[in-house]
C-alpha cells in the first residue's frame, strides 16, 4: 500500500499549527509523520514532544515531525522507507505555497500517494487576505486547489458571517468539500480517512463532533472504480476509505472530496468502506444506496 | 616592529575625491598608511620601496556585492556554457555552440572518470543561444548509457539527465503528470527537469549531492582564486544556511595564511523561522574576522523573471503567463524586518519583479515606524524591474540597491522579446535612475549565474548592450567612472563596509586590484577587456598567474 500524504496549506494564521497539534493529540494509535518546511514555522505542543534532535522530533504515540527544507522528495522517501512505517503523512506547506504543485511533486515519489489537498481558510480573515493586493492571487489559487476546504476560527465570527463566508468559499473552490472546524477540532478520520476497525462500527470522537459517518459493507464483489466515483460525486460525504471485494481480488478505495483512487490490495483485510461527512449534509441512507451501483 | 612598504605604480586610482589619483601608496600592518607622492609618504618614517607595480595601474580592490562561492565548487564539474569562461586555474574554456560540442566535451570528461558508475555533471548550458534547442536524454545517452549524466543549465532552474539518471531517480516511467517533467512521444520523460523540487532529488544521482549544494572547503578556495583573477578582494557569499559547523569551516578556510579574499557571508532565510534567523545572525557579527564578515541576513522575496516566477505588478508578463510566486509570506517578511531592525541586523532582500520590490518598500517603511534606524541600509538585490517612483521612495527610506547589470547582457534580448516586453526591458536594472534618486548603488554578477568579473559588470552597466549587440535602455547607461565607483565604494556602502574598504586612503585595508591598463581611460566597451595582474589583499600580494 502506498503511503498517503495530505498536504495542508493556507495562509499564515489560518490555523495549520492548531490543526496539526489536534490531529497528533487525537491520533488514536495511527503513526503520523508531520513534515514542515522549517522548524519554527510549526510549534508542536510541548507536552507532545518526546525527544528532539537535528531535523527530527519524536512525538507521543510513535509520530514524528520533521523539517524537509529544500529536499521534500528526499524526506518523503525517508518516511516511506522508515521501519516501523507510518500510516499517514501530513505535509504542512508554507503560507504562500500552492498545494497543487506540491501534490504533483508528491505524486512523483514511488510508493507514496498524494491523498488530499486540505486548505485551511480562516473565517475571519480569508476574504481580507483574498482582497489583499499582494496576496490575492496566491490565496485564491490555494482555495481553488483544495480537495477539502476547512473553515477555521468559526467561533470568531457570527453565524451570519460564517454562512456568508462559506457561500463565498464555495464559489471560489467549487470542487472542494467544505468543512467547519472550531479551534482545529476536526476528527482525524475526516482528514486522513479510516478503514473499519475490528469490533468498532463508529469512532468515538466523531460522535461528539460536527461529523457523521457510516460504513458500507457490500454483499458481493463490486466494481471498485464505479463505487469510488459515485462516492466522489456526492456532496454528502467528504472522505471515504476502505476495502472492497472485486472480481479481481481486494481493492482499497480512497475518496477525498471529488478525488478518488483505487489501489489493488494484498493480504487479508476486513471488507468495509468508512464514509465521513459533515452532519449538516450527511445522508447515510443515500450513501448506503450507492453500494448498489452496478457497472 | 612594524614595517612600511611603499608601492609605486603607473597610476593609482583612489576613489577618494580629495586626491583621486596618486603615484604611491604606503602599507603598514595590512592597512593603508597613506596615498600620495613618495615624498609625502616618506614622512611616516622608514620604508621599503616596492616597484613591482611600476608599469601597472592600481585601483581599490574590487568588491562583488552579490555572488555565491558555489561558483568555486562548480569547477569540480564540466563547464558546457555558450560563453568562454575562465576556471580557477586560469584556463579559459571555450564556449560551446552546439549540442554536439556539449556532448563531445562531456565525452572527453567521461574518459577521465574512474569507476563505471560514477556520475558525470556538466553545468552552464544555455539553450537560449542555441535557438532554444531542447536537449534530451538520448543526447546525453551518447555520453554514457551506463553512468548517470546530468547537465545543469546556466539559470540553475533546469537540469537535463540521461536515461540512466532518470532511472536512478525513479522517473523512467510512463504516466508522469508534472509540469516540470516534459514527456516525449514515447510517454517517457525527455530527461529535462524543470523545477527545484525535482532537480534536487534527481540531481543527487548525477553528482549534485548535498556537499555540492552546500559550501565545501575546496569550493571556497577555488572561488577565492577566481576572485584574484577578477581583481576582487571582498566578495559577498549571498545566502548560506549558516550554522555553527559551517561558520567554523568558513572561519578556518578564510583564516588560512594565503586565503586571498574577504568573504561576506549572509545567513539566508531558509530552514529557520524569523526569530531564530535574526537571533542567530545577530550573534555572528561578533564572530567576524578580517576575512570573514558575518551578521547580515538575506531574504528571498520572489523568483526570477526569465523563470516567470518573479512577482510583477500590473500588467504582468508580456507573454501573458500568470504572475510568479512569493518565496516568503508578506507577514513573515514584516516579522523579519522588525526583528532585524530591533536587533541592528542588516537585511538584503532578493526582489526581481516590481511587485516584490513594492512589497519590500512598504514593509520596510512600516517596520521603520516601529523601529526607527537612521542608517539601516537595507538593500534590494537584483531589483531588476524597479520603477522611478520606487527608486525615489527607496532613496527617501535610506535603502540601497544592487542591480543585476550582467543580466542585461545575458538575458536582455529575452526580456525584450518575451518576459517583460520592450518598454520595461529598457528600464531594467536602472542604474541612472538609482543614482538620480540618491540610492547608493552597486552592480553584480550573481556568480555562478553569470561569471564573476566586476570589470565586465561595469562595462555591462556602461554599455547596456545585450548579447545580440543592441543597446537596450540608452537613458540608463552610466559612465565608466560611475561604474567603477559602483564596483568599489558602491558595493562597500551596501554592505556597511565603506569605513574599511572601497577606496585607497589612510586607514583602510590595503586591498588593491592591480591592472594592466587604466580603466578610467577605457571606453565602456573596452573596460571589460582590461587585464588583471592580480590583487593585494590586506597587504598580501597575489598574482593571477601564480594563484
Amino acid at each position: 500500500m502506498k503511503l498517503p500524504v495530505t498536504v495542508i496549506s493556507g495562509y499564515l494564521g489560518a490555523g495549520k499549527t492548531t490543526l496539526i497539534n489536534h490531529l497528533l493529540r487525537n491520533a488514536n494509535g495511527m503513526r503520523l509523520a508531520v513534515l514542515v518546511n522549517e522548524f519554527g514555522a510549526l510549534s508542536i505542543d510541548e507536552d507532545l514532544i518526546e525527544a528532539e534532535e537535528e531535523g527530527l522530533m519524536s512525538i507521543t504515540g510513535g509520530c514524528v515531525c520533521c523539517a524537509f527544507g529544500g529536499d521534500m522528495i528526499g524526506v518523503l522517501e525517508d518516511m516511506r522507507d522508515s521501519k516501523p512505517g507510518f500510516d499517514h503523512v501530513l505535509l504542512e506547506a508554507s503560507g504562500v505555497a500552492l498545494p497543487g504543485s506540491i501534490m504533483t511533486t508528491v505524486g512523483l515519489v514511488d510508493g507514496v500517494r498524494p491523498d488530499a489537498s486540505l486548505v485551511l481558510a480562516d473565517a475571519d480573515q480569508v476574504e481580507r487576505n483574498a482582497a489583499d493586493k499582494y496576496l490575492s492571487d496566491t490565496v485564491l489559487r490555494q482555495l481553488e486547489q483544495a480537495d477539502i476546504l476547512l473553515i477555521t476560527k468559526t467561533d470568531l465570527v457570527s453565524a451570519e458571517k460564517l454562512s456568508q463566508v462559506e457561500d463565498w468559499l464555495k464559489t471560489q473552490a467549487p470542487h472542494a468539500r467544505t468543512l467547519r472546524a472550531e479551534r482545529g477540532a476536526v476528527p482525524l478520520e475526516a482528514v486522513v480517512g479510516t478503514t473499519p476497525l475490528a469490533g468498532r462500527r463508529s469512532s468515538e470522537p466523531m460522535a461528539k463532533s460536527a461529523f457523521a459517518s457510516t460504513v458500507l459493507y457490500p454483499d458481493g464483489p463490486v466494481h471498485a472504480e464505479n463505487l469510488a466515483r459515485a462516492l466522489a460525486d456526492t456532496d454528502a460525504i467528504t472522505r471515504a476509505k476502505g476495502y472492497v471485494k472485486t472480481d479481481e481480488g481486494l481493492a482499497l478505495i480512497h475518496v477525498v472530496g471529488q478525488r478518488y483512487e483505487v489501489e489493488a490490495a494484498d493480504g487479508l483485510h476486513d471488507i468495509g468502506v468508512v464514509c465521513i461527512g459533515a452532519k449538516a449534509v450527511f445522508d447515510a441512507e443515500f450513501v448506503q444506496s450507492l453500494v448498489q451501483t452496478k457497472p | 616592529m612594524t614595517q612600511t612598504t611603499i608601492f609605486s605604480a603607473r597610476k593609482i586610482i583612489t576613489m577618494n575625491p580629495n586626491r583621486p589619483v596618486v603615484s604611491h601608496v604606503a602599507v603598514r600592518d595590512g592597512r593603508i598608511l597613506g596615498a600620495g607622492t613618495l615624498e609625502e609618504l616618506a614622512g611616516w618614517g622608514e620604508y621599503t620601496l616596492d616597484d613591482r607595480f611600476a608599469d601597472l595601474v592600481i585601483m581599490p580592490g574590487l568588491v562583488e556585492g552579490h555572488a555565491h562561492t558555489m561558483e568555486g565548487a562548480l569547477w569540480s564539474f564540466t563547464y558546457v556554457g555558450w560563453f568562454d569562461r575562465m576556471d580557477p586555474d586560469g584556463k579559459t574554456w571555450p564556449g560551446l555552440k552546439t549540442v554536439d560540442d556539449v556532448i563531445a566535451r562531456l565525452k572527453e570528461a567521461e574518459g577521465r572518470i574512474e569507476g563505471p558508475d560514477a556520475p558525470l555533471l556538466g553545468w552552464g548550458l544555455d539553450p537560449i543561444y542555441m535557438n532554444n534547442v531542447r536537449m534530451s536524454r538520448h543526447d546525453l545517452d551518447r555520453v554514457s548509457k551506463t553512468r548517470p549524466v546530468g547537465v545543469l543549465h546556466a539559470s540553475g532552474h533546469i537540469l537535463n539527465v540521461n536515461t540512466k539518471g532518470l532511472e536512478l531517480a525513479g522517473l523512467l516511467k510512463e504516466g508522469t503528470n508534472h509540469p516540470g517533467i516534459p514527456l516525449g512521444e514515447d510517454g517517457l520523460p525527455t530527461g529535462e527537469l524543470k523545477s527545484p523540487e525535482i532537480i534536487m532529488p534527481a540531481g543527487k544521482h548525477v553528482g549534485m549531492d548535498r556537499a555540492f549544494l552546500a559550501a565545501d572547503e575546496t569550493g571556497l578556495r577555488n572561488y577565492a582564486r577566481l576572485c584574484v583573477r577578477a581583481g576582487v578582494t571582498t566578495s559577498s557569499d549571498l545566502g548560506q544556511q549558516l550554522n555553527d559547523d559551517l561558520v567554523a569551516m568558513f572561519t578556518r578556510v578564510t583564516g588560512e595564511d594565503r586565503f586571498p579574499v574577504c568573504l561576506v557571508a549572509f545567513r539566508i532565510n531558509f530552514g529557520v523561522g524569523p526569530k531564530e534567523l535574526v537571533d542567530y545572525t545577530a550573534t555572528l557579527a561578533d564572530r567576524s574576522t578580517d576575512r570573514l564578515e558575518m551578521g547580515k541576513i538575506k531574504v528571498v522575496a520572489d523568483g526570477s523573471i526569465q523563470g516567470f516566477s518573479a512577482r510583477l505588478q500590473w500588467p504582468g508578463y508580456y507573454n501573458g503567463v500568470p504572475n510568479g510566486l512569493w518565496y516568503v509570506a508578506p507577514d513573515q517578511l514584516a516579522e523579519i524586518y522588525e526583528r532585524a531592525l530591533a536587533a541592528g541586523v542588516q537585511v538584503h532582500t532578493h526582489t526581481n519583479g516590481d511587485e516584490a520590490t513594492q512589497l519590500t518598500i512598504e514593509t520596510l517603511e512600516a517596520a521603520l515606524r516601529k523601529h526607527p534606524d537612521f542608517d539601516h541600509r537595507f538593500t534590494l538585490q537584483h531589483c531588476q524591474l524597479a520603477s522611478e517612483a520606487q527608486f525615489r521612495r527607496m532613496g527617501r527610506l535610506g535603502m540601497c540597491v544592487n542591480l543585476f547589470a550582467n543580466h542585461h547582457f545575458y538575458w536582455g534580448d529575452e526580456h525584450y522579446r518575451l518576459t517583460v516586453g520592450p518598454e520595461r526591458a529598457e528600464r531594467m536594472n536602472a542604474c541612472r535612475t538609482a543614482l538620480n534618486a540618491g540610492v547608493p548603488m552597486t552592480i553584480h554578477s550573481d556568480a555562478p549565474v553569470t561569471p564573476l568579473g566586476p570589470l565586465f559588470t561595469a562595462s555591462a552597466a556602461a554599455t547596456r548592450q545585450t548579447a545580440s549587440g543592441r543597446t537596450q535602455g540608452e537613458a540608463q547607461r552610466i559612465s565608466v567612472d560611475e561604474a567603477l565607483y559602483a564596483i568599489t565604494m558602491g558595493a562597500a556602502i551596501t554592505m556597511k563596509m565603506d569605513d574599511r574598504i572601497g577606496s585607497i586612503e589612510t586607514g583602510k585595508r590595503a586591498d588593491f586590484a592591480v591592472l594592466h591598463d587604466d580603466p578610467t581611460e577605457a571606453t565602456p566597451e573596452s573596460l571589460k577587456d582590461i587585464g588583471v595582474w592580480g590583487t593585494v589583499q590586506g597587504g598580501r600580494i597575489f598574482e593571477s598567474s601564480g594563484i
